[in-house]
């Protein structure tokens, strides 16, 4: 059919300047198009269809927390890319069924199934857009040592275990329940902390993170957050693996 | 001579309607059969609904439902004996489902169905009741109501009675086929999808003149479209095939599902038959009734709306386009079509604006467990953006929707989500 398209246009008169050639040209063009779209009819439905990826499927994610899951400019927004999928899933279980309260996550995840979950946790986990730089400091030079003390040495007085102890030595987490705590903003750390104070945040029994956090004053919680936020992200921020370590202390999210 | 009076009705139901029996149900009730043919029946009711808590035993109640006359507390229908429906007969579960009443005789709060529920055939009673008694019991004492004076007087419920409930099982009507009697027996009945499609008013009834033709569901702020009216959610040019996705998958060539129905999606729709479903789609498009798409009409001063729909095509073509097409075709079903899509151009705005304002995922279901969400963007948009793309949205490809305010999108921001 084509054939036949170039030799009617062949036989035509050709302006000067070849205008005529160029749409003739196009015409064939797009005669091709449709013989391929007649032979091959799942083509033209194909295009038509949202694409058949995770990234278009968790598109109502990202004006929270970024298109690969880096965060945004909003600072209670956390990062997702490479946390451990397990702790993301537990998450995602959490606020499916309001044990984790945020109204605007609760509404999305409603109806969402347990498989579908993990595969949005296994996405998230496996994205690695680059570490943010690290917050400008804002706090003394006290608080940040404080902070830096809570961190890798705990308080022995207060029965508080270091972050280290169970976040991991690089603060990286561990496969497949333990966070990581890098590349997240103060006000964000804060407000999870606050939240284990309180009781509004809680995790499977036996929730370690509750007695933790329940034992740090406002004070504690500001220079930890803040010390946190100052580290820059390690060569490799990605979770070590199941059973890298042992916990201090048993833990209902991340059994070993 | 009362009590008589419910069974001459079912008597006089049955000799009438012999040939359509099969459209309503299979009616032997023996063996093992009987129990999972109750669960799919309590699943077509959408029972574990109301009947569960978040995060609470299957059917042990203890869900606050919000009314507009304060808070009911939803009851243990397990078969736990001191808790819940164990010492029930079928006899007192029927006559519960049939008339609003306890086997005492109290009365039931109608936030229970219990006037759709009124035409369920006593076969179907039975099964229910069957599945019902075959789960685990769970030992939750039912928690006391909440209601504000003078609605926490029982006595009140006659005076609703009264002007909102026909008891009587649901009668088929010879001149159709059994499949829409199937149809209108399921949605009428079990189903209770009047409950929210019907418009409420002021008494907290919705009456039969009324039915099905759409009203803003109480407390949760989300708009039920009308059944009926084609403008609306009238499936009249709906494909049965369409149709039936939407039911069963929530997502359809047309669209998808969104807000509570979606959670009706989810816990009852996506388990029904093939059958089943076909038979409501049948007589959903036959309920629908033929009306002309009205001309546009502004609420808005003319230049005031143009600017609106200035600013609201910017917004679009940014923030919008991208999935749903620069000429609202989307991509269907997953992306679904903006343009000729009655739930944006229909006349409450309520649901478009929500849908802009919180996003939202169309349940994961067998057909399509996967599902794709669309962005909230109540923290990207300011008020005036809102109302500029929905108003873009209800106004453009032949939409004939009227445009909204910045106050209307403001004040659905603290819509409850939950």
């Amino acid at each position: 059919m084509s054939d036949v398209m170039h030799r009617t246009c062949a036989v035509r008169p050709v302006p000067r300047g070849g205008r005529w050639a160029r749409a003739c040209g196009a015409l064939t063009f797009a005669t091709v198009g449709l013989l391929f779209a007649i032979g091959m009819p799942m083509a033209p439905a194909m295009a038509q269809t949202a694409p058949d990826t995770m990234a278009a499927r968790v598109e109502a994610c990202t004006p929270c927390h970024g298109n690969r899951g880096e965060g945004t400019s909003d600072v209670y927004f956390p990062r997702l890319a490479g946390k451990p999928s397990g702790y993301l899933y537990n998450q995602l279980l959490a606020f499916r069924s309001g044990r984790r309260k945020y109204p605007p996550m609760n509404y999305l995840l409603e109806f969402l199934p347990n498989a579908y979950l993990q595969e949005m946790a296994d996405y998230f986990a496996d994205q690695r857009p680059a570490q943010p730089d690290p917050a400008p400091i804002t706090v003394s030079d006290d608080i940040l040592q404080r902070g830096e003390a809570l961190a890798t040495g705990g308080d022995s007085a207060a029965q508080v275990p270091a972050c280290a102890s169970c976040h991991g030595a690089e603060l990286t987490g561990m496969e497949p329940g333990i966070p990581g705590l890098l590349g997240l903003r103060p006000n964000y750390v804060s407000a999870q902390l606050g939240a284990w104070r309180y009781g509004t945040r809680t995790a499977t029994s036996p929730d370690c993170m509750q007695p933790v956090a329940a034992k740090l004053t406002e004070a504690d919680v500001t220079a930890v957050a803040a010390y946190l936020a100052t580290l820059p992200a390690p060569e490799n921020a990605a979770p070590l693996p199941k059973g890298s370590y042992a916990l201090p202390f048993p833990c209902g999210s991340a059994p070993n | 001579m009362r009590p008589m009076l419910p069974q001459l009705v079912i008597i006089s139901a049955l000799a009438f309607t012999a040939p359509a029996v099969k459209a309503q149900s299979n009616t032997s009730n023996t063996g093992g059969d009987i129990v999972a043919r109750g669960e799919y029946l309590a699943r077509v009711g959408d029972c574990i609904a109301c009947h569960t808590a978040p995060e609470g035993q299957p059917f042990a109640g203890g869900r606050a439902m919000q009314t507009p006359f304060g808070a009911l507390y939803t009851s243990n229908i397990t078969p736990d004996p001191v808790t819940g429906i164990g010492r029930w007969t079928a006899d007192d579960f029927y006559t519960t489902m049939h008339t609003g009443r306890f086997p005492s005789g109290g009365l039931l709060y109608p936030a229970m169905p219990f006037a759709s529920y009124t035409k369920v055939t006593r076969a179907d009673s039975d099964a229910i009741f069957a599945y019902l008694k075959s789960i685990p019991p769970v030992r939750q004492k039912n928690r006391s109501h909440d209601l504000h004076f003078p609605y926490d007087n029982r006595e009140l419920i006659l005076g609703w009675r009264t002007l909102f409930f026909r008891e009587g099982e649901f009668k088929s009507d010879p001149a159709k086929s059994p499949e829409w009697n199937r149809g209108a027996y399921l949605v009428d009945g079990l189903g209770h999808c009047g409950m929210c499609h019907s418009p409420i008013n002021a008494l907290g009834g919705s009456s039969q003149a009324d039915a099905f033709k759409g009203g803003l569901i109480p407390m949760q702020n989300w708009y039920a479209p009308s059944l009926t009216s084609n403008r609306e959610a009238g499936l009249g040019d709906w494909s049965l095939k369409d149709i039936t996705d939407l039911l069963q998958a929530g997502a359809s060539k047309r669209g998808v599902v969104f807000g509570p129905m979606a959670e009706v999606v989810h816990n009852s729709l996506q388990y029904l038959t093939d059958e089943d479903a076909r038979a409501m789609a049948v007589y959903l498009k036959g309920i629908a009734e033929a009306s002309p798409k009205a001309p546009p009409a502004s609420s808005l001063p003319g230049s005031e709306s143009s600017l609106l729909i200035s600013l609201g095509k910017t917004v679009y073509d940014a923030r919008c386009a991208g999935c749903h097409g620069v000429n609202g075709e989307g991509r269907p079903p997953h992306w679904p079509p903006l343009a000729n899509n009655q739930s944006i151009d229909m006349p409450s705005a309520v649901n478009p604006i929500r849908m802009v304002l919180n996003g939202g995922y169309p349940p994961g279901t067998r057909g399509n467990p996967r599902p794709y969400g669309m962005p909230p963007f109540a923290g990207l948009l300011s008020d005036n953006e809102i109302a500029a793309v929905v108003s873009y949205i209800r106004t453009s490809w032949g939409n004939r929707g009227m445009p909204v305010s910045a106050r209307e999108a403001n004040e659905l921001r603290a819509a409850p989500l939950d």
